[in-house]
């Protein structure tokens, strides 16, 4: 507990390295063949329903993750170890006992996902919730989250008032700054409190999920919080929360934007219009910002790994020497990437407490 | 075109786990944290704000303590200086006293003296006088046995008083 600091420090330095390490398994695998640097750092970025772990001497080591999909009101669960095996997975429809059949398809729409193939040959996208890579990092990192609150939480109760220490001190330093640097600015005194379990939540969740998503190795490591999945979901509690907690005031605002020319809301209502697309294109922004920043610090650190791969395709020694250099760069990448995963999450919570803030403001224009 | 499409049964998973560790965030742990951190908080200021007025206090009480100090430096100065006065006072009067029973034992003394003197010489001269008639009534008795001499002597004594 004492040393949590030390860890988290030396298990992100530690993690860069590792990121190499990792990248030069995955990358072992495609060397037969030509080397697709793009299809390979699409492919970890992506989602799919296995999580490849190394590949260690052309067995490919894969954690292999349940399927779940719906079809017609049934639901149907097999291993994704199916699709390894064979290409289709046959098995009998429940509402008709004829013959399902599943495959995850290799361009097209689907690409990558598993549908069903309709007797005609077309296809279909089933109702898939299915616990996929991204869905179990998920789990993994909600599970390391709630733990670590858990603890926090005891020692909040253990040492009541006393000082914080180990892991309640980062706590307390990260909360103390989400409430009174963030969510205190901007949100006034009077309503902070209703918005402050949110945006502490949010925070953590987006920092906790940053930091993971750059440890390279099982179970970390997926792209998490580079998911616009992930980030439209926060996007959307932001935006709910906004809405459904907003006072009269704010909608006073976007209805009857005061201090406006009345041609401006009347006949045609274009600042209303203006401000009700306002309020859907802030979470849009939100979610969009978080996924690129992220994604793009994966794509761009994979990037200099594979540059490795590329010139040893042309020369060996070439390929050592770019190694040096792309690990080095690779390595500052990751560096500032430790620091994106603050300021991403950190602007995150900046914004919603803004929103929150203008949905709650009271008597400016009076 | 997957990299920005989102996936519903991810988004479903998604809802689910925040869903969760929202709720275990804001049920359980910020409320206690959020309090505690609040009590800590009041606590801090509280004690800071009592640190202060006992800080204020000390220094009026040492400005008190400093004040009496003074006066009483002062006072002991002044009775100091009283003391010697007085002590001045009493030296000089008992000096005076002194020197005015001095005069007066010595007056005494020589006024003693003198009456002792005195009454030596009156006793002296009425011994003498006692002797001289003694020694004069001898003589006397045995000049004047005769009756010649007894008259020799009255005029001799005669014309003594008449010379004179």
């Amino acid at each position: 507990m004492m040393k949590i600091w030390e860890y988290i420090i030396s298990l992100s330095f530690l993690m860069c390295l590792l990121f190499g390490a990792h990248s030069f398994a995955f990358a072992e695998s495609e060397e037969k063949e030509s080397f697709n640097a793009g299809e390979v750092i699409i492919e970890h970025v992506l989602d799919s329903y296995e999580w490849h772990i190394f590949t260690w001497k052309g067995h490919e080591v894969s954690v292999y993750l349940p399927c779940i999909v719906f079809n017609e009101g049934k639901c149907y669960t097999f291993s994704s170890k199916v699709f390894h095996e064979n290409e289709q997975y046959k098995t009998v429809n429940k509402t008709n006992s004829e013959e399902l059949v599943f495959t995850i398809p290799h361009e097209g729409n689907f690409k990558g996902k598993i549908v069903i193939v309709n007797a005609d040959g077309t296809m279909k996208r089933p109702f898939d919730i299915s616990i996929t890579k991204n869905v179990l990092a998920l789990f993994i990192s909600c599970a390391i989250i709630i733990v670590l609150f858990y603890l926090v939480t005891k020692a909040y109760k253990e040492r009541g008032e006393k000082e914080p220490k180990g892991l309640q001190s980062l706590f307390e330093w990260l909360i103390v700054y989400v409430r009174d640097d963030i969510a205190r600015k901007a949100i006034n005194e009077k309503s902070v409190d209703k918005y402050l379990p949110y945006l502490v939540t949010v925070f953590f969740f987006i920092f906790i999920n940053n930091l993971l998503g750059l440890i390279p190795i099982f179970p970390f490591g997926a792209n998490i919080t580079g998911n616009i999945t992930v980030t439209a979901c926060l996007a959307l509690f932001t935006f709910f929360i906004t809405n459904l907690l907003g006072n009269k005031e704010y909608y006073k605002d976007i209805f009857n934007t005061p201090g406006v020319p009345w041609f401006l809301k009347f006949p045609l209502p274009l600042m209303p219009i203006i401000e009700t697309v306002g309020c859907f294109t802030k979470p849009f922004v939100l979610a969009v910002r978080l996924f690129a920043n992220i994604t793009a610090g994966h794509i761009v650190v994979l990037g200099f790994i594979s540059s490795i791969f590329i010139v040893a395709q042309v020369s060996v020694a070439g390929g050592v020497g770019m190694s040096i250099f792309s690990l080095i760069l690779a390595i500052f990448v990751d560096c500032i990437e430790l620091l994106v995963a603050y300021i991403q999450a950190y602007v995150f919570t900046l914004l919603s407490a803004l929103y929150f803030g203008m949905a709650s403001k009271e008597h400016e224009h009076s | 075109m997957e990299l920005i499409t989102p996936d519903f049964g991810y988004f479903f998973w998604m809802v689910l786990a925040f869903g969760i560790v929202f709720f275990f965030v804001a049920k359980f742990a910020f409320p206690i944290i959020g309090k505690t951190l609040k009590n800590r908080e009041k606590k801090i200021a509280e004690s800071l704000e009592q640190a202060e007025r006992i800080h204020e206090e000390m220094q009026t009480i040492q400005a008190k303590n400093e004040e009496l100090l003074k006066k009483a430096k002062e006072e002991r100065e002044e009775m100091l200086n009283e003391a010697r006065i007085s002590r001045d006072k009493i030296i000089e009067e008992a000096r005076v006293k002194a020197k005015e029973e001095t005069n007066r034992l010595v007056d005494a003394a020589k006024e003693t003296i003198e009456n002792e003197r005195k009454a030596a010489m009156i006793e002296i001269k009425n011994e003498i006088a006692n002797i001289s008639i003694k020694v004069a009534e001898k003589i006397l008795e045995k000049e004047l046995s005769k009756d010649e001499a007894q008259m020799e002597y009255i005029d001799k004594v005669i014309k003594e008083t008449e010379k004179q």
